[in-house]
């Protein structure tokens, strides 16, 4: 049999395998990291995404008569990773197998499977568990909580107990164990009046810790430094490109600037923007999802400033403390009409856009 | 470096100016080093009547003719052509339908000769040595009928760019050594062993357009060609103002447009043609054959080619006449089994698959590869879905998005497409190339550009056929519309004065007849 076979007949060698597994491994520093500030807890949440998700695609893609060899092209298993990294360290097991099961089924088969959804998997399936277990969702425990009996992370059983029957099972008392996140703290704090310095103060926040990752948080969002060298990575395998990054993280940064300098009593300074909450994950990781945002670097760019303005601006005004993942959501949505508009121009052609 | 700041920097004059996108295939220039070697005669040699872009050739000779080397045997059909002439001295054989190096393995009328392995030429061509004192119009003639037609691949006949057109003066000739297509290295090879036959190409060629600049671009990886040519143009006094640039390795680098861009900072708008910014650009192998047609007084009979591919275990280059069956070159490089291993005609990236070896060496044969079975089909695997990464615009030297006109083309989508300039994709494959999904994006390009050209021809058919309809309609009326006012005019002694007076139309018989004559006439 000849088959006709269309010129090039030479092919880089890149595939969406080695893509998905590229940004894996740039998310092993987080991923070690969290590890190591919520132990044994982190890492059966880690697993428990990734297997549910792992199995949730098998079964949508059987369901379907597709091939299962799709399983192998790392995508479930990476939003499965994604998702338990924006997950607070006590989410109870069942929480996570929705949370997968929703990532899966309603952020990426019911559109068709991999290339076709609108939205990031994992962030529409966190902000469906925001919305629907709100309490759940916004109980912290503070990191390296390890000699603070009974609550030892690194013991295995401990965590065990922990994540299958909940703080119940140990016989604790949530407000014992729980604190609040900065960005939650600061907000509290100013619908009381006080400013943010101050509530800052009372929190004894430190910048440093923050960029360490020793500030609460969602299990892998904490470490800005862990997830910096993610991105580095990420940019040196050219498995990202700076646009999306560089401009979702300046705009926030230059709108926490002006504010805060013309109202520094109401608005948060930019670097406790920039540290605070899921930002770097998501400017990092979220935003620049290939399937889910721009093509073209000027409509990278545009996407980019679009998440920055809304993330300051849900921060800033919003009734949640933090606003990362609605706004790369709700610029997801507006992926095809920047796609349109923010074409290039053509090589011969006075401008790119011809309608 | 980001887009962007290259862009910036081109603009500040800190860079030279650089094409977008483009990719860094494998390089396989394995035979590079080898010195070119004249190929044996063979015994048959196959003339396609098209081997160039414009309308075929009919021949001029019959069955059993004997002819001689340089001989035309057939004779181009309309202005876009150039004849036909025989690679060596031998017999018509037969005039009939033989396969052309084509995807499609079909068919096109060929003559095919039987060489008599002496070889003699024929000498009725006068050499032009005194060309610098020659009408650029009679050296025109001379190129177009020794068959030149550009040899980097896109065979357009070379007299028609060689035009001097008085709205479009020609301020820089630019001869293409760039060769960036990977395995490729006969221009390479040229460039090495005949490079004052090429400056002398290019000396005629700058003599018919009357301009004194012409830049010989050629890229880093070969350094060593870029000497050899310094030094030839250095060694002579007649060209002052051409210069040798060294362009990046980077595909594709070779193409027209883009080189053009990369040399001069100057983009041919979309639908024109280089000549509309002053610009003639021709491949290192056609200035050759231009040299030789003039001064040689030798129409186009030979050309290099590359052999190689990782099946072949002698890779080298070729003086090979065109008509050469492409089975006997391989079986000289030890290739005679074709199980298991596939052939392409031109390069990896633009080149085409062929279904068999059996087609002769055409005057677009730049390069013959043999690649195994498993290799070749590493670069085909499955499609998998699009997952927007974006290499392919990244990777696009005419700046499209191609993910999203690859959308439109498969959903049928041709107007979007054509919005999202389709045509203005130069097939180069880069983005192919890059797509982590396996997309055979040029595939579904070449698809949609299919389909827009079907879809106007249909509208132009059915544009024409609505026309004739509607002449026939009001025909029928006008006929309609004379018999009743015959028979008005028949009534009209028995009728009141008054109401013929109300009438607008025609009021007499004879007009209407007059009436029905002018708009025939109009119409017709």
């Amino acid at each position: 049999m000849v088959v006709m076979l269309s010129s090039p007949h030479a092919h880089g060698g890149d595939s969406v395998r080695m893509m998905m597994l590229t940004v894996v491994l740039a998310l092993m520093p987080a991923t070690l990291v969290s590890v190591y500030l919520f132990g044994w807890l982190a890492l059966l949440l880690i697993l428990t995404c990734m297997l549910s998700c792992l199995l949730t695609e098998a079964i949508c893609l059987k369901l379907m008569g597709k091939s299962l060899s799709t399983l192998l092209d790392n995508s479930a298993a990476l939003t499965g990773l994604l998702l338990a990294l924006t997950l607070p360290a006590l989410t109870p097991w069942w929480m996570a197998v929705v949370g997968s099961v929703f990532a899966i089924v309603l952020g990426k088969q019911v559109y068709g499977g991999l290339g076709y959804n609108i939205f990031n998997p994992a962030l529409s399936a966190r902000v469906i568990l925001l919305i629907s277990f709100p309490l759940q969702m916004t109980t912290w425990i503070a990191p390296m909580s390890i000699n603070m009996p009974p609550l030892n992370l690194y013991d295995f059983s401990t965590c065990l107990t922990l994540f299958f029957t909940g703080v119940d099972g140990l016989k604790l008392s949530l407000d014992a164990i729980s604190m609040a996140s900065p960005l939650g703290h600061v907000k509290t704090e100013w619908t009381l009046g006080i400013p943010v310095a101050e509530a800052l103060n009372h929190y004894q926040y430190s910048y440093l810790d923050a960029f360490l990752g020793k500030e609460t948080g969602s299990i892998g969002e904490t470490s800005v430094l862990a997830l910096l060298l993610g991105g580095i990575f990420l940019l040196a395998r050219h498995s990202i490109t700076w646009h999306i990054p560089f401009s979702y993280l300046a705009t926030v940064a230059v709108m926490a600037a002006i504010f805060s300098a013309i109202h520094p009593d109401h608005f948060a300074p930019p670097m406790f923007h920039l540290f605070a909450g899921g930002l770097i994950l998501c400017a990092f990781f979220m935003a620049t999802d290939p399937v889910s945002s721009p093509v073209t670097p000027i409509g990278q760019i545009v996407f980019g400033i679009g998440c920055g303005i809304l993330t300051w601006s849900i921060r800033s005004f919003g009734g949640y403390p933090e606003g990362a993942m609605f706004s790369v959501l709700l610029m997801n949505c507006a992926v095809p009409l920047i796609d349109h508009y923010c074409r290039p121009r053509v090589y011969g052609h006075e401008s790119g856009r011809k309608r | 470096m980001p887009a962007m700041l290259r862009n910036l920097a081109q603009r500040l004059g800190m860079m030279a100016h650089s094409f977008d996108g483009g990719i860094h295939p494998q390089q396989h220039k394995v035979s590079a080093s080898l010195h070119s070697e004249a190929c044996p005669l063979a015994s048959l040699y196959t003339l396609p009547m098209k081997m160039h872009i414009g309308s075929p050739c009919s021949p001029i000779v019959a069955v059993g003719e004997r002819v001689l080397r340089g001989q035309k045997i057939a004779k181009s059909e309309g202005y876009l052509s150039v004849p036909v002439h025989a690679p060596t001295s031998g017999r018509i054989l037969r005039i009939e339908k033989a396969a052309i190096p084509h995807p499609s393995g079909m068919g096109i009328p060929s003559i095919v000769i039987e060489a008599d392995g002496d070889d003699n030429e024929e000498q009725i061509l006068e050499p032009i040595n005194d060309w610098h004192n020659t009408d650029p119009a009679l050296l025109r003639e001379r190129v177009r009928m020794c068959g030149l037609a550009g040899l980097g691949g896109a065979v357009f006949p070379t007299f028609i760019k060689l035009v001097q057109d008085s709205r479009f003066a020609i301020e820089t000739v630019i001869l293409n050594g760039i060769e960036c297509e990977p395995w490729l290295t006969n221009d390479h090879r040229l460039m090495l062993e005949y490079a004052d036959d090429i400056l002398s190409g290019l000396a005629i060629m700058m003599h018919m357009v009357k301009t004194a600049s012409a830049i010989i671009a050629i890229e880093e990886n070969k350094a060593d060609a870029a000497l050899v040519m310094r030094e030839a143009l250095a060694a002579r006094d007649d060209m002052a103002e051409v210069r040798v640039v060294v362009l990046p390795t980077r595909y594709p680098q070779g193409s027209e447009k883009q080189l053009i861009y990369s040399l001069t900072g100057r983009e041919v708008s979309a639908g024109k043609l280089p000549i509309h910014i002053g610009v003639l650009c021709l491949n290192v192998g056609t200035t050759r054959a231009v040299y030789q047609a003039v001064v040689k007084a030798k129409a186009l009979t030979e050309r290099m080619v590359t052999i190689s591919g990782d099946a072949i275990a002698q890779p080298g280059n070729l003086r090979v006449r065109i008509g050469t069956p492409m089975r006997y070159l391989f079986g000289l490089r030890g290739l005679e089994n074709f199980t298991g291993v596939r052939i392409l005609h031109g390069g990896p990236m633009m080149g085409e698959l062929l279904r068999h070896p059996d087609v002769p060496v055409v005057k677009s044969t730049n390069g013959m590869l043999a690649m195994r079975e498993a290799s070749f089909m590493g670069a085909h695997t499955q499609e998998q879905a699009c997952i927007r990464c974006g290499h392919c615009s990244e990777a696009c030297p005419s700046s499209l998005v191609p993910n999203l006109l690859v959308d439109q083309c498969r959903s049928d989508q041709f107007e979007k497409a054509e919005a999202y300039n389709l045509f203005d994709c130069i097939e180069c494959g880069a983005c192919s190339y890059v797509c982590p999904s396996n997309i055979p994006l040029v595939h579904y390009f070449r698809y949609g550009k299919g389909q827009i050209a079907q879809q106007r021809r249909e509208k132009v058919f059915a544009e024409a056929s609505r026309e004739r309809s509607e002449y026939r309609d009001q025909r029928k009326e006008r006929d309609k519309q004379a018999l009743a006012a015959k028979r008005k005019s028949v009534r009209k002694t028995h009728a009141p004065k008054v109401e013929v007076v109300k009438e607008n139309g025609p009021t007499t018989a004879t007009d209407v007849v007059n009436n029905d004559k002018l708009n025939k006439g109009n119409i017709e």
